[in-house]
């Protein structure tokens, strides 16, 4: 009987938030991508597969899909070819300019992917710095090369994707306990039978997750094909130009291409790191140190290495810096503008439109970034048991389908979200009636917290599941009730976390360019549209300019996140 | 004829002088103690033995060789880690084989010898079982398993049943003594457990801060401590302060306690006889200090009171306050003993030891 109650009182507490879930997960995830699905599986009315078959056969269209997976696959390639080593060099060996480099590794992927373009164009463009630096010494005609193509695209993608290899492997190797090598030596392993039987399929998970992180995100790369694809045409691009030209049949069935391309990529890759087993030994084991490079020759050419690759990392970044300063027109063939000026701040502060670009993105990105902390309250109560007694509302099922369904507008572009919400809300529909969500103002906060919501919901979940069950036991054996227990034990111990999550989930939003560029009307015209006008009007110093303030914004942010993190 | 030879074997960490100057022999068929508290480097020196340190200065021998700077690979000995680095990654099987797969053994030799090490550890059939899946019990017979099964010519220890719970450990503790000497190895065996040393070792060396204070059979550094670090370790001591008599130039020294003022005799030869008028420190085990109703007047017997009785099952411990000197006293049978009542306790002669400055 005691016990029939206790599960009533708890199914009244969290009946309200499985409510709330669902109608998120219906109207936001659920709704939208099978409005897709059957708007490109509909013609005139009735059900077919004329379109997939239509588009199929459309050389351009598998000319995208070819290309997007090549490059794709490229990209991982390139990616771990810099990222691993690097991670290697500076996780194992110390010498001097170590913590130079290893400081602002992971820079380029905090640079919102348009300013990161731009900046690219401005370094290593045909009328960029470098370019203009080489014509000028040799007395060139012409520039010396063209920013566009294949190796544009795959130098970009490898400057921007490199440190979700850096990152991770450098990860992995700091989770590796020191002393399984050393046992292993210790065996009589060599050096190179120690890192292939111990080492590498210790890394292996990480490297999965890396090149996963990598693929999804040059699948969905959007600016830098746009900004210097040149004649390679890939999905994100094609679905763009199809809905600019009104063909929303096609764009759909594209888009339903690369959703399915990028979901079946997230499978496989889960798959495969679901059969590697990657326990970390937690009882006391070495520590390891890293080795100091203490030969001369070695150490100069680590250290030379250490400093060319941070002035590589930094380049773009200092770049778009110093064109933000650059006098609009002074910037024709000189290596350098020659002329500098702060008109392009003051215009910034000063004009009235670009200050509503600046309130539109910051309070979009706000709304979004809210919601979604809200939103991860709700959720991660549902997905995991704070207190031991507590019987779980979900079953083990429906907390795994639950979050499945929150990871989904991660996993796709955001050309795919964009298109999916488009699609269901673009006319009067089942849910909202008569209203129409696309054209209004609250159409791009929508989109920026489904795309961005499960970085939230994770952060907060990760550090839900770090608190020990018993300290909330503990509070209720000293008198505390349900909801005294949350607000005095589990919350103070899980915000900085999740107020992290939610940082960063604001930051990503306010540099949101890829869905924003799809769906976007006068009434919310956020940043990252200014910056593609700005360039598109040839304003270069004021694109850099706003790209610049962006930074800024990020990199406080980002500290503060840091902090935050490390508060936990 | 020494199998091991450490000779002044010394390294630092940045500032800190994890291991300063040991030197130390280990006899084939030996099973060698390194005692120390924890950060007393014994497992930095242990570590160097193994390969995977190299000493900042002195050279370590092995059969007349010296492989100071030999890679780990190359020395052929097994060991045993605290944590014992099990290969999460592979099963029981893999594991054991390790070592074999690094030698390229011939894949029937391999089967034999990881069943028979299987065999020995007690833990036959348990080839296919991930290690995860193992108690902690057991994982430890896999990583001494491991070890064994390259056939060391030495076998290092590190702390090795230090994360195992009291009864297991000691069972286990049984278990590899029995096993290395069955098999004819040398073990050399770091532990901060002293009752463990005791009980497995053959040769101890006590290590404190670095340095190696006292080197011998564990009957040895109980009864007799090199000095007041030592004695000090290895805990239970009455610690007494006096200064030797000038009157006294036998060959027992005279000295008078600090606290209390009491007279004792030590028997001390006379080279180690200490200067006159300088606080020294004598020590005496519990279990050497008799209880006595009428020795009134005996030598070395002090009057005091008893300040309180600790049983703990066959013996009692009995701590008693002699006019500002306090003494513990190991007894059998406390059945007539009360607190607060007037005793007289005997410390014999030729158990009070003059300690030298640790």
């Amino acid at each position: 009987m005691k016990k029939d109650r206790s599960l009533l009182r708890v199914a009244k507490d969290r009946i309200l938030l499985f409510v709330v879930a669902v109608v998120v997960i219906v109207y936001g995830v659920i709704y939208p991508n099978l409005s897709v699905i059957s708007a490109s599986l509909q013609r005139s009315g009735s059900w077919t597969f004329a379109n997939y078959r239509e588009v199929l056969t459309q050389g351009v269209v598998i000319e995208a899909i070819v290309s997007s997976l090549s490059l794709s696959i490229a990209t991982v390639a390139l990616c771990a070819l810099v990222g691993v080593p690097l991670a290697f060099l500076f996780e194992r060996f110390t010498f001097p300019g170590r913590r130079l480099f290893a400081a602002i590794a992971a820079l380029p992927l905090v640079l919102p992917p348009l300013v990161g373009t731009v900046a690219f164009i401005f370094l290593a463009g045909e009328t960029g710095i470098l370019a203009h630096a080489i014509q000028n010494l040799f007395h060139l005609e012409q520039p010396p090369w063209r920013l566009t193509g294949w190796p544009a695209l795959l130098l970009f993608h490898t400057y921007t994707m490199y440190p979700f290899f850096y990152v991770l492997t450098g990860a992995g190797l700091r989770r590796i306990d020191a002393s399984l090598a050393e046992a292993a030596r210790s065996l009589g392993g060599s050096r190179v039978f120690v890192f292939a039987r111990v080492l590498a399929p210790q890394l292996t998970p990480s490297l999965i997750a890396a090149a996963l992180l990598t693929f999804m995100t040059s699948m969905a790369s959007f600016s830098a094909p746009l900004l210097f694809g040149g004649n390679v045409r890939v999905l994100t691009l094609e679905i763009f130009t199809a809905r600019q030209r009104g063909d929303l049949t096609l764009a759909n069935t594209e888009t339903v291409v690369l959703a399915v391309i990028s979901l079946a990529a997230l499978i496989v890759f889960q798959r495969y790191e679901g059969t590697r087993k990657f326990a970390a030994a937690t009882m006391k084991g070495a520590p390891r140190r890293r080795v100091t490079i203490a030969s001369g020759k070695a150490r100069v050419l680590a250290a030379c290495a250490a400093i060319v690759f941070a002035i590589i990392l930094v380049l773009p970044v200092a770049t778009l810096f110093l064109v933000s300063f650059a006098r609009e027109g002074s910037w024709t063939t000189q290596t350098l503008p020659a002329a500098y000026t702060l008109a392009n701040y003051q215009r910034l502060f000063s004009d009235p439109g670009a200050a509503e670009v600046f309130f539109n993105s910051f309070s979009m990105a706000a709304i979004a970034a809210v919601a979604a902390l809200l939103w991860s309250f709700c959720v991660v109560t549902l997905l995991v048991k704070r207190e031991r007694s507590q019987p779980a509302f979900l079953g083990r099922g429906g907390r795994r389908l639950l979050s499945l369904l929150i990871l989904i507008p991660w996993a796709l572009p955001g050309t795919v979200v964009a298109v999916s919400v488009a699609e269901a809300y673009g006319q009067p529909s089942l849910l909202l009636g008569s209203f129409v969500l696309v054209g209004t103002f609250w159409i791009l906060p929508v989109v920026y917290f489904l795309r961005f919501m499960p970085l939230v919901v994770r952060a907060l979940q990760a550090s839900t599941e770090q608190v020990d069950p018993s300290l909330a036991e503990a509070a209720g054996s000293l008198g505390a009730r349900a909801w005294q227990r949350f607000l005095r034990v589990t919350l103070p111990l899980v915000w900085p976390g999740a107020v992290a999550g939610t940082l960063l989930a604001f930051v990503i939003a306010l540099g949101e360019y890829v869905a924003s560029v799809l769906v976007f009307v006068p009434a919310n015209r956020p940043i990252s549209i200014a910056i593609a006008s700005e360039l598109r009007d040839f304003n270069l110093g004021a694109a850099a300019a706003y790209g610049v303030v962006l930074i800024v914004i990020i990199s406080v942010s980002m500290v503060a996140a840091g902090k935050l993190e490390r508060m936990r | 004829m020494s199998l091991l030879s450490l000779q002044n074997i010394s390294r630092n960490f940045g500032a800190t002088r994890a291991v300063n100057d040991v030197s130390l022999d280990v006899a084939q068929g030996e099973f060698f103690g390194l005692l120390g508290p924890s950060g007393c480097g014994k497992t930095t020196t242990l570590r160097m033995i193994a390969g995977l340190e190299t000493p900042d200065s002195g050279s370590i021998r092995f059969q007349d060789q010296d492989i100071t700077n030999l890679p780990p690979e190359r020395r052929g000995f097994g060991m045993v880690f605290q944590n014992y680095a099990l290969f999460p990654h592979l099963n029981v099987f893999e594991n054991v084989a390790f070592g074999l797969r690094a030698r390229h053994a011939a894949k029937a030799d391999m089967n034999d010898r990881v069943r028979s090490a299987l065999e020995l550890v007690q833990l036959p059939g348990y080839e296919k079982r991930a290690i995860d899946e193992l108690s902690g019990g057991q994982q430890q017979r896999v990583a001494i398993a491991r070890a064994i099964a390259i056939e060391p010519v030495l076998l290092l220890f590190d702390e090795p049943l230090s994360n195992l719970d009291v009864s297991l450990r000691e069972e286990t503790r049984g278990e590899l003594r029995e096993l290395v000497t069955r098999l004819g190895l040398t073990a050399v065996y770091v532990t901060h457990d002293q009752e463990e040393a005791f009980a497995l070792c053959d040769r101890i060396s006590v290590m404190v801060g670095g340095k190696l204070m006292q080197t011998g059979k564990p009957r040895e550094l109980y009864e007799e401590p090199a000095d007041i670090t030592v004695a000090r370790f290895l805990g239970r001591n009455n610690l007494i302060r006096a200064v030797r008599l000038s009157s006294s130039n036998t060959s027992d020294g005279e000295f008078k306690t600090l606290e209390g003022g009491h007279t004792l005799h030590v028997a001390v030869s006379r080279d180690e006889l200490a200067p006159l008028n300088k606080p020294v420190m004598l020590a005496i085990r519990p279990e050497h200090v008799q209880l006595s109703v009428n020795h009134d007047g005996a030598e070395n017997s002090v009057h005091g009171t008893i300040r309180e009785i600790v049983f703990a099952g066959a013996t009692s411990t009995v701590r008693v306050d002699a006019n500002g000197l306090l003494l513990e006293a190991l007894v059998v049978q406390a059945d007539g003993l009360q607190v607060n009542q007037e005793t007289t306790l005997i410390l014999r002669g030729d158990k009070l030891r003059l300690l030298k400055e640790g």
